[in-house]
């Protein structure tokens, strides 16, 4: 499967799916209440099979934020985005895939740890790296600390 | 922390116990909280960022030549290995490639790099199953590789070597005759770990049957590295999605299916000699050439993301860097090995007893500083 | 037979000696008996701590030089007051009692480890005729009094209220127990060759051969699952899951500091020498010098080397093996240890004191 046939068939599929250009890899941009069924649909559907996660990451964009999924498909070979963005900057959820891949569970405390993006099914939500105790969500853009010098 | 007695004996007689962060056997600092049924692990709590320095908040402020040192302290093991990542994915990111000499030379200390990791975590795992000779005479080749390090790159641990674009210098006159020599004695050493090692019957009982997991879970806990190919899952990034012209070298990836720590051990140290082997095919012919492609001094990259994926020592490292145009990257992320790897471990262990534990992490491979970056 | 031993001075002339200068000075028999008690003690206790800081010596240069390093070198000639040194350092360390530990138990232990280790040495003989008390139930003592360490064990573990203590001692105990049945099975079939319980019958039975040569198969299958059970029973890799520091800290001594602490390493030590004496007292004859049956004059020439020689170069060298386990093999876990013991090592020990025992009835032996 070519990444064109991919692009045609989400799109057959989900229509309210963009689908960005010009990444090295089809980046496929969802929004939030579509994101559980579309994952799932990549993950056990025969003819995608993404059934490795590679990557799971936030970015802070100021007025919103970007969850960023690498998926890989090792029956194609084929690396994937999918992006899906979340309006509310102060208090951001979305739902937690830690269900379809096992890996998540880790890589989604890691990103409310860091980042304060609450993820709905998680089975055990509370920080990974930082304290118990710690205020704040440090890879945010607006993050201040009494700590911290400004140049 | 709570200390009282309420908390470390539960309603149906779990004994709690910490495991770490200070301890022999955890490579690192781990706090591992274990719920405890006599001998047997019941449940495994590992407690992370004991050495969080975040590294990805910091280069946010680094120059796209700079972030690169800091990675070196991430896995310090392959801390070669992590450079290259980063160079690589700034090179996608200008569009250029480094020329074949310096191609050769990155994956040159790569595999070098591989080979000195692999035979430290040898050493230490004969360390963690209490026998204490194998870490010195690992120790003995790894001093020689480490020499070879120095001599070139001007750091033994942490090298540094790598520039988008390149390699800093040019190798030392000295490298292609050090190496062949090292590589001579690396596989004269080879049967003589085997003997001392592998075919210990003590060994043996110690690791078979022990921390076995599935091929279905390798690939949803998103384990890589010899970790997952000692369950039978292909992934080594070398043969998937070849860089740096790994596609033109011979070696195979090796692969087990027992799933268990026995077979994570034989991975690792076929690996060491397919490692040997593409350093025997590169020493002798390395091209000529340029050591670095020419790139301006303040580098900055286009708006756009770019992901760059390498083969540790551990498994899979991705870098992801999202630019906005900037001399600085706008966020870095690390996609560790080690951090998807740990998450496994409980799945591992569920079941086992405490010295099972030991074996299990020792096979497991894990530099804690890789997973809490 | 009669066998000349040409040093005229000896160990046991210097004992009778001391008898006699004793019996002729005090003519009370008990107090005669009383000095030399005092005698003896104090003998023992300036030959027990010398020879352990030449164990920990000895154990520091051999794993060095299998590990391809050098070993202590640099206090000391060579580096033999490097043990000096580490024990002055231990006992200059601040000894300390956790406050939660029941103290009277805490700090009896080492002391009950180290005086059954230290009992043990009584039957050994350690050069012709000189014994401390050549009892006539000697291998029954030796097998009997070396258990009551077990109780120290336990009780340093218990005492010290941690858990990680508590799990060593318990592990500890339950090895000990388990091995106890081997080394006394091993011993037995011995002493149903020699015929007797006691010391010295049984280095005398040994005068035309020492029974690992002339116990052929038997003996020495009994002679490695010695040497195997005794290992266990000191504590020693590859069985030292006790106080492994890779697994749970320091096992059952991880609340000892100080002087306490190095009572559990003296009493380790001593408990290696011993069990290397009562091998080489049992299998390799003891003080009795390398005879071949009847060849008269290499026995003879033989018996040129004094008998206390003979002992302790059959010691070491016991000692040197058992050193080399620790540094070569990985260690086992506590299941797999016990499962060697009560599935491979009791049935073998078993069968093997059946063999001896018909081996000994139709004089299959040499």
């Amino acid at each position: 499967m070519t990444a064109e046939e991919l692009k045609s068939a989400i799109l057959e599929q989900f229509p309210g799916i963009t689908i960005g250009e010009g990444g090295e890899f089809p980046e496929l941009l969802v929004a939030p209440d579509q994101f559980k069924p579309l994952m799932s649909k990549l993950r056990f559907d025969k003819t995608y099979v993404f059934d490795f996660l590679s990557c799971l990451t936030c970015v802070d964009w100021k007025t919103h934020l970007t969850m960023v999924y690498h998926l890989v498909s090792r029956k194609h070979r084929m690396t994937i985005v999918v992006k899906c963005q979340l309006a509310d900057v102060a208090q951001p959820e979305t739902d937690t895939v830690s269900d379809i891949w096992k890996t998540a569970n880790f890589h989604e405390r890691e990103v409310y740890d860091l980042f304060g993006v609450r993820f709905n099914g998680h089975p055990d939500l509370r920080r990974i790296l930082l304290d118990e105790n710690w205020e704040g969500y440090p890879l945010r853009k607006n993050y201040k600390d009494e700590n911290m010098i400004e140049l | 922390m709570n200390l009282l007695e309420e908390n470390t004996v539960t309603e149906d007689g779990q004994f709690v116990i910490n495991i770490g962060p200070q301890h022999p056997s955890t490579h690192g600092v781990l706090h591992l909280k274990a719920w405890l049924d006599g001998e047997t692990i019941q449940k495994l709590q590992p407690h992370l960022g004991y050495i969080h320095r975040s590294i990805e908040k910091m280069s946010e402020r680094l120059s796209y030549r700079n972030f690169i040192y800091a990675t070196s302290r991430m896995d310090y093991l392959s801390a070669h290995i992590n450079n290259q990542a980063c160079a690589l994915a700034v090179e996608k990111g200008l569009q250029i490639q480094a020329p074949p000499r310096a191609q050769a030379i990155r994956v040159l200390l790569a595999e070098l790099t591989r080979l000195s990791s692999h035979q430290l975590w040898w050493g230490c795992t004969g360390l963690d199953l209490g026998a204490v000779t194998p870490f010195f005479y690992a120790f003995r080749e790894r001093e020689a590789i480490m020499d070879i390090m120095e001599e070139t790159c001007g750091a033994r641990l942490t090298q540094n070597f790598c520039v988008p674009g390149g390699v800093m210098y040019d190798v030392h006159p000295n490298f292609v005759s050090r190496v062949r020599d090292i590589i001579k004695q690396v596989r004269e050493k080879f049967k003589e770990y085997d003997e001392i090692l592998t075919g210990n019957v003590i060994f043996e009982n110690r690791t078979k049957g022990v921390g076995y997991i599935s091929a279905e879970d390798v690939i949803s806990y998103g384990v890589t590295g010899p970790a997952a190919r000692g369950s039978g899952v292909s992934c080594d990034v070398r043969k998937w999605f070849p860089y740096d012209g790994y596609e033109q070298l011979d070696f195979n990836e090796i692969l087990a299916d027992g799933g268990d720590c026995y077979a994570r051990y034989m991975v690792r140290m076929e690996e060491m000699k397919q490692s040997a082997n593409i350093i025997e095919q590169l020493i002798d012919n390395l091209p000529e050439g340029d050591f670095q492609a020419k790139s301006k001094t303040l580098l900055k990259l286009p708006k756009g993301e770019f992901y760059q994926r390498v083969e540790t020592a551990r498994g899979e490292l991705g870098v992801y860097i999202v630019s906005e145009g900037g001399a600085t990257p706008y966020r870095i992320k690390y996609r560790s090995p080690n951090f998807s790897n740990l998450s496994a471990l409980e799945e591992m262990t569920i079941g086992s007893k405490i010295g099972d534990l030991m074996a299990i992490m020792s096979t497991l491979d894990l530099v804690i500083p890789d997973i809490d970056r | 037979m009669e066998r000349t031993i040409f040093l005229t001075i000896s160990f046991s002339s210097i004992a009778a000696s001391v008898h006699q200068w004793l019996s002729n000075a005090i003519h009370a028999d008990i107090g005669v008996k009383v000095i030399e008690l005092v005698i003896v003690g104090v003998c023992l206790l300036l030959f027990l701590v010398p020879l352990c800081f030449f164990l920990g010596y000895m154990e520091r240069k051999v794993a060095a030089f299998m590990q391809m390093r050098l070993g202590p070198n640099r206090v000391g000639p060579k580096g033999s007051l490097q043990i000096v040194a580490d024990t002055v350092k231990l006992l200059m360390k601040e000894g300390l009692t956790p406050a939660a530990s029941d103290r009277f138990l805490f700090n009896m232990a080492p002391m009950i480890v180290v005086v059954a280790s230290m009992l043990v040495m009584a039957p050994i003989a350690f050069a012709k005729d000189f014994q401390i008390w050549d009892i006539s139930i000697g291998v029954l003592y030796v097998s009997s009094i070396s258990s009551l360490a077990v109780i120290g064990i336990l009780m340093a573990g218990w005492s010290s209220y941690n858990k990680y203590s508590l799990l060593g001692a318990m592990r500890s105990g339950a090895q000990i127990v388990s091995y106890e049945l081997s080394v006394g099975l091993s011993l037995i079939s011995i002493v149903i060759l020699a015929g007797s319980l006691r010391m010295s019958d049984i280095v005398m039975s040994q005068q035309d051969g020492w029974w690992i040569f002339k116990g052929h198969i038997p003996a020495i299958i009994s002679f490695v699952i010695f040497l195997i059970a005794s290992t266990a029973e000191i504590n020693r890799a590859p069985f030292d899951l006790a106080e492994a520091e890779q697994e749970l800290t320091a096992g059952f001594h991880t609340e000892y500091s100080g002087m306490k602490f190095a009572m559990f390493l003296l009493a380790e030590y001593i408990n290696l020498f011993v069990v290397s004496a009562i091998a080489a007292t049992l299998f390799l004859g003891g003080w009795m010098p390398f005879h071949i049956g009847h060849w008269q004059t290499f026995n003879q020439v033989m018996d040129l080397i004094p008998s206390s020689i003979w002992f302790m170069g059959k010691t070491f060298f016991i000692i040197f093996i058992i050193m080399q386990f620790r540094w070569t093999f990985p260690r086992l876990r506590i299941d797999q240890l016990l499962t060697l013991e009560w599935k491979y090592l009791l049935p073998i020990s078993m069968l093997n004191t059946l063999l001896v025992t018909c081996m000994a009835i139709f004089g299959w032996h040499f």
